[in-house]
């Protein structure tokens, strides 16, 4: 027996199993039990994540450096600004001030002022905008990343962005309506921007009593038309539609096969006027009774050529058609629509037209080639006022039944469709049944993706284009309630983005971001490598109102301070870490026109310049030239200053601008 | 027997046409690399000389500056001026503007390089005992140069203005022409380019050009 124990294949075998021991299972026991706090696992262990948790952050962290491939433009709501964030980062990238005045940029502290003069109605400044939904402009229906427009609902404006430089440039208001919702929305080629209305008003400001709704109030819908060449909408080439007072919502434009249309939603077809004061049904109540409202489609072609051939009205300087015109020239069509619905959604081929059910459980899917067959065989029916209505089955390709309010539609690359269930929080994907998408599948409903919480609207990578990217969704919650550090009453929005890049039911939540300043409305997210925007302005003295060098602006060796009678004019330059002159003597009385060059080329050698007790502060961003004025109005000594941190020098980059009394 | 100093193995009083075609050219070959040389000079004007790049955290591409025989500039990407960026990064340590270094030396710079290549071609056509001498300014510049280069560069690091910003943390220094340097928190790297590299080509030809040239003249008057 003993001799067996000596055998050498005992010893092999013994040998194989002490390595084992030693080599595999040993170590790991002690790499355990020592606790490798540096050991990812560990990590995961001591911060209770799961591996669902590290998949989402392997997905969306960036490290240092690596940049972006989307960026997401975000309205901010009642912030009057628009915010650039990097996805899959989440990371904030800019913010842009459009309707509201904000310091960091110096917009309306000195610079900007004329552009947000132009958004004045009548003499009377307005100094915020609430944001909705931001449109980059396109081209063959594709996001070409050169221009951003973003309209303000409560004041019925629409805004340029350059996106050379992600900084306002225009402001326009269409003088015939005070109000608006569904814009922006650009043409596959962005020759018009869709600005539509939304509350009933009489037109061109006018005052009429509320009991006259039906007869004195209107809706309306504007088309800004846009100068690639000037970057500039055209107001000149630019017209509205009179609509029925319905409350128009949110609209989008066709594009491929239904290029040359545009479609609205709208919620008030029972014309409701409110008065719970009065003992009549609220507002919430009177616009919803109806079991219908009107999906509005409007032929964007045949009316610009109303428009070209003198057919519109003019409406406080603006050129309207009038609601008779566009029914007698055949440019406005109604089909009805479950009631108060929201979201007219062109589906990627321009084929179909999503509406949301918001007060009904369904999506209802419009067939763009029944709604032209329908208006080829004429019309049977009108509404109150005279619109040819297209009856729902003539025109309805299916409903899809996704949950408790469904409000808007993206889609992805897969033929799948997505869209926002506001009241179970969550997010519907759906398949699009139609040859070209899933037939596979047919109409139907996929999985919900749970949100955190009461999602309002969902961007999708380039998911309003001709093709979507997929990917990427994100869903802008109007409420986060739990899903935050408590900073008091006042919550964030919470946009939350989800990996849809897997079929069927995987989906995924990867990221919270929280957005503070305003309620994001509504966004588009871009490829990033599509924006070209500049490191620095393209030569010294540029002016950004403008895109060119201005003639104003101050070159080294030329600055100075001249004086005519009471107009004084300040030529200064800066780079770091010195403002030329440092001295600005002037007296209570003076006119004072003021030019700062920043003359740096280095990529963020941007400089502030603060003036203390006078209001003004300016971003001077390497090569820009800015030109303010005001008026001495008070005697002492200011110190000017450069407010954004430029250099070694910085706190010494400053001067004294001394005020005579008179 | 000149005619056989190159071909010893032809014995024959014969005049060989092959050997004579040969010494013909070898005749002309001196020229023809001096010629070349002098073609090497006027392609290395196009060319920078030298450069430098400054490497520091917040200029994460580095900042570079080229000199070429005649100026000084920045990278290949006309977007931003480096010298003037460097100018600006300087004036904290109250250095010169480097726009004000070597101005006369740039200015003759197109006469001199001129003039050199003129020599050049007299010496070739010429073919006196003497003209040799012609070509030692050719010879000689891509050493001036560098020895230019490096008297600016010490002339600058050292004359540094004592009331600078950071007159007291950076002092007077000498930068080097060659290789790697340290100024506060820039690291700099300098190297010669590829005019410079040219013209050292040039050198070569010339110098070979005046062996060639005074062999066969030892060769002939040994004969």
């Amino acid at each position: 027996m003993i001799k067996h124990w000596f055998s050498l294949k005992s010893l092999v075998m013994g040998a194989a199993i002490a390595a084992l021991i030693f080599g595999v299972v040993a170590p790991k026991v002690i790499t355990n039990a020592q606790d490798g706090s540096t050991d990812w696992q560990s990590i995961m262990a001591q911060r209770g994540l799961t591996e669902a948790d590290l998949r989402a952050a392997v997905m969306t962290y960036t490290p240092s450096g690596v940049m972006d491939e989307y960026v997401m433009f975000a309205s901010a709501g009642q912030g009057g600004q628009v915010l650039a964030i990097g996805m899959p980062s989440m990371r904030l990238l800019r913010l842009i001030s459009v309707f509201t005045p904000e310091s960091w940029q110096g917009y309306g502290y000195g610079a900007g002022n004329e552009i947000l003069d132009q958004g004045n109605i009548d003499g009377k400044e307005i100094r915020w905008g609430d944001t909705h939904h931001p449109a980059l402009s396109e081209t063959n229906g594709e996001y070409d990343g050169q221009w951003l427009f973003i309209g303000d609902k409560a004041n019925g404006r629409v805004a340029v962005i350059d996106l050379r430089d992600f900084e306002t440039k225009q402001i326009v208001h269409n003088p015939a309506f005070l109000n608006d919702h569904g814009g922006t929305f650009v043409t596959p080629n962005t020759e018009y921007i869709v600005e539509g209305g939304q509350y009933g008003l009489p037109l061109g400001g006018d005052y009429a009593p509320i009991e006259n709704y039906k007869d004195a109030y209107s809706g309306m819908i504007t088309f800004w038309k846009f100068d690639r060449e000037t970057g500039r909408i055209d107001m000149s080439k630019s017209f509205a539609m009179e609509l029925p007072p319905y409350w128009q919502d949110l609209c989008d434009s066709g594009k491929s096969v239904s290029e040359g249309w545009v479609f609205c939603n709208s919620f008030n077809a029972e014309m409701a006027t409110g008065g719970i004061e009065k003992g009549n049904p609220p507002f919430e109540a009177g616009v919803s009774r109806g079991a219908v409202d009107y999906l509005h489609m409007i032929n964007l072609k045949a009316a610009e050529a109303v428009f070209q051939a003198g057919g519109a009205v003019d409406v406080k300087g603006f050129k309207v058609i009038p609601l008779e015109k566009s029914i007698e020239a055949g440019l406005l069509y109604l089909a009805p629509e479950p009631r108060s619905p929201h979201g007219a959604d062109v589906t990627p081929k321009g084929d179909f037209i999503v509406i949301g059910g918001k007060l009904d459980p369904h999506v209802t899917i419009y067939s763009f080639a029944k709604m032209m067959a329908a208006i080829a065989a004429g019309p049977t029916e009108k509404d109150a006022f005279g619109v040819p209505v297209l009856s729902l089955e003539s025109v309805m390709e299916t409903q899809v039944e996704l949950g408790l309010g469904p409000l808007h539609t993206v889609f992805d690359d897969q033929g799948y469709a997505y869209t926002s269930l506001f009241l179970d929080s969550a997010v519907a994907r759906w398949s699009i049944g139609a040859e070209g998408y899933r037939p596979q599948d047919g109409w139907k409903l996929i999985n919900k993706t749970p949100v955190q919480y009461n999602v309002g609207h969902l961007a999708a990578a380039e998911g309003d284009t001709a093709t979507p990217d997929g990917r990427f969704l994100v869903a802008l919650n109007k409420w986060s309630v739990d899903r935050f550090l408590s900073t008091g009453p006042l919550l964030p929005q919470n946009l939350q983005l989800i990996d849809i890049s897997q079929p069927g039911d995987k989906t995924q939540i990867l990221y919270d971001l929280p957005i503070t300043g305003a309620e994001p409305h509504y966004a588009q997210i871009i490829k990033a490598d599509k924006l070209k925007a500049w490191e620095v302005y393209p030569e010294v003295g540029w002016n950004p109102a403008t895109q060119t060098v201005d003639p104003r602006a101050v070159t080294q060796g030329t600055e100075g301070i001249t004086r005519d009678g009471k107009n004084v004019t300040v030529r200064m330059t800066a780079v770091r870490s010195h403002m030329t002159p440092e001295h600005v003597e002037i007296q209570v009385g003076d006119h004072v026109t003021w030019t700062i060059t920043n003359v740096e080329r280095a990529r963020d050698a941007t400089h502030g310049f603060a003036i203390p007790f006078y209001n003004i502060n300016l971003s001077i961003e390497p090569g820009e030239s800015i030109t303010f004025e005001f008026e001495a109005t008070h005697a002492g000594v200011f110190s000017f200053y450069c407010t954004e941190f430029c250099s070694a020098l910085h706190l010494e980059m400053m001067g004294y601008m001394m005020v005579k009394p008179e | 027997m000149a005619a056989n100093v190159l071909s010893p193995s032809n014995s024959s009083a014969a005049p060989n046409t092959a050997a004579s075609t040969s010494r013909r050219w070898l005749k002309w070959l001196p020229s023809l690399l001096y010629l070349s040389a002098a073609v090497l000079m006027i392609l290395s004007t196009a060319l920078p000389y030298w450069a430098m790049v400054l490497q520091a955290p917040q200029y994460p591409g580095g900042l570079k500056m080229r000199v070429f025989v005649n100026y000084i500039t920045g990278d290949e990407d006309p977007k931003m001026d480096e010298v003037r960026e460097i100018d600006g990064l300087n004036h904290y340590i109250g250095m010169k503007s480097l726009y004000d270094a070597a101005r006369l030396e740039r200015s003759i710079a197109i006469p001199g390089v001129i003039l050199m290549i003129a020599l050049l071609a007299v010496a070739a056509f010429w073919q006196r005992r003497w003209t040799w001498l012609l070509t030692v300014p050719a010879l000689l510049f891509p050493f001036i140069y560098l020895a230019d280069l490096a008297f600016w560069m010490n002339h600058y690091g050292q004359n540094l203005d004592p009331y600078a910003p950071l007159s007291s943390s950076i002092q007077p220094f000498t930068p080097p022409i060659l290789g790697e340097g340290v100024i506060g928190q820039f690291k700099t790297v300098a190297s010669v380019e590829s005019g410079w590299y040219l013209i050292v080509l040039g050198s070569a030809l010339i110098a070979l050009g005046g062996v060639l040239r005074f062999s066969r003249r030892g060769a002939r008057s040994s004969d």
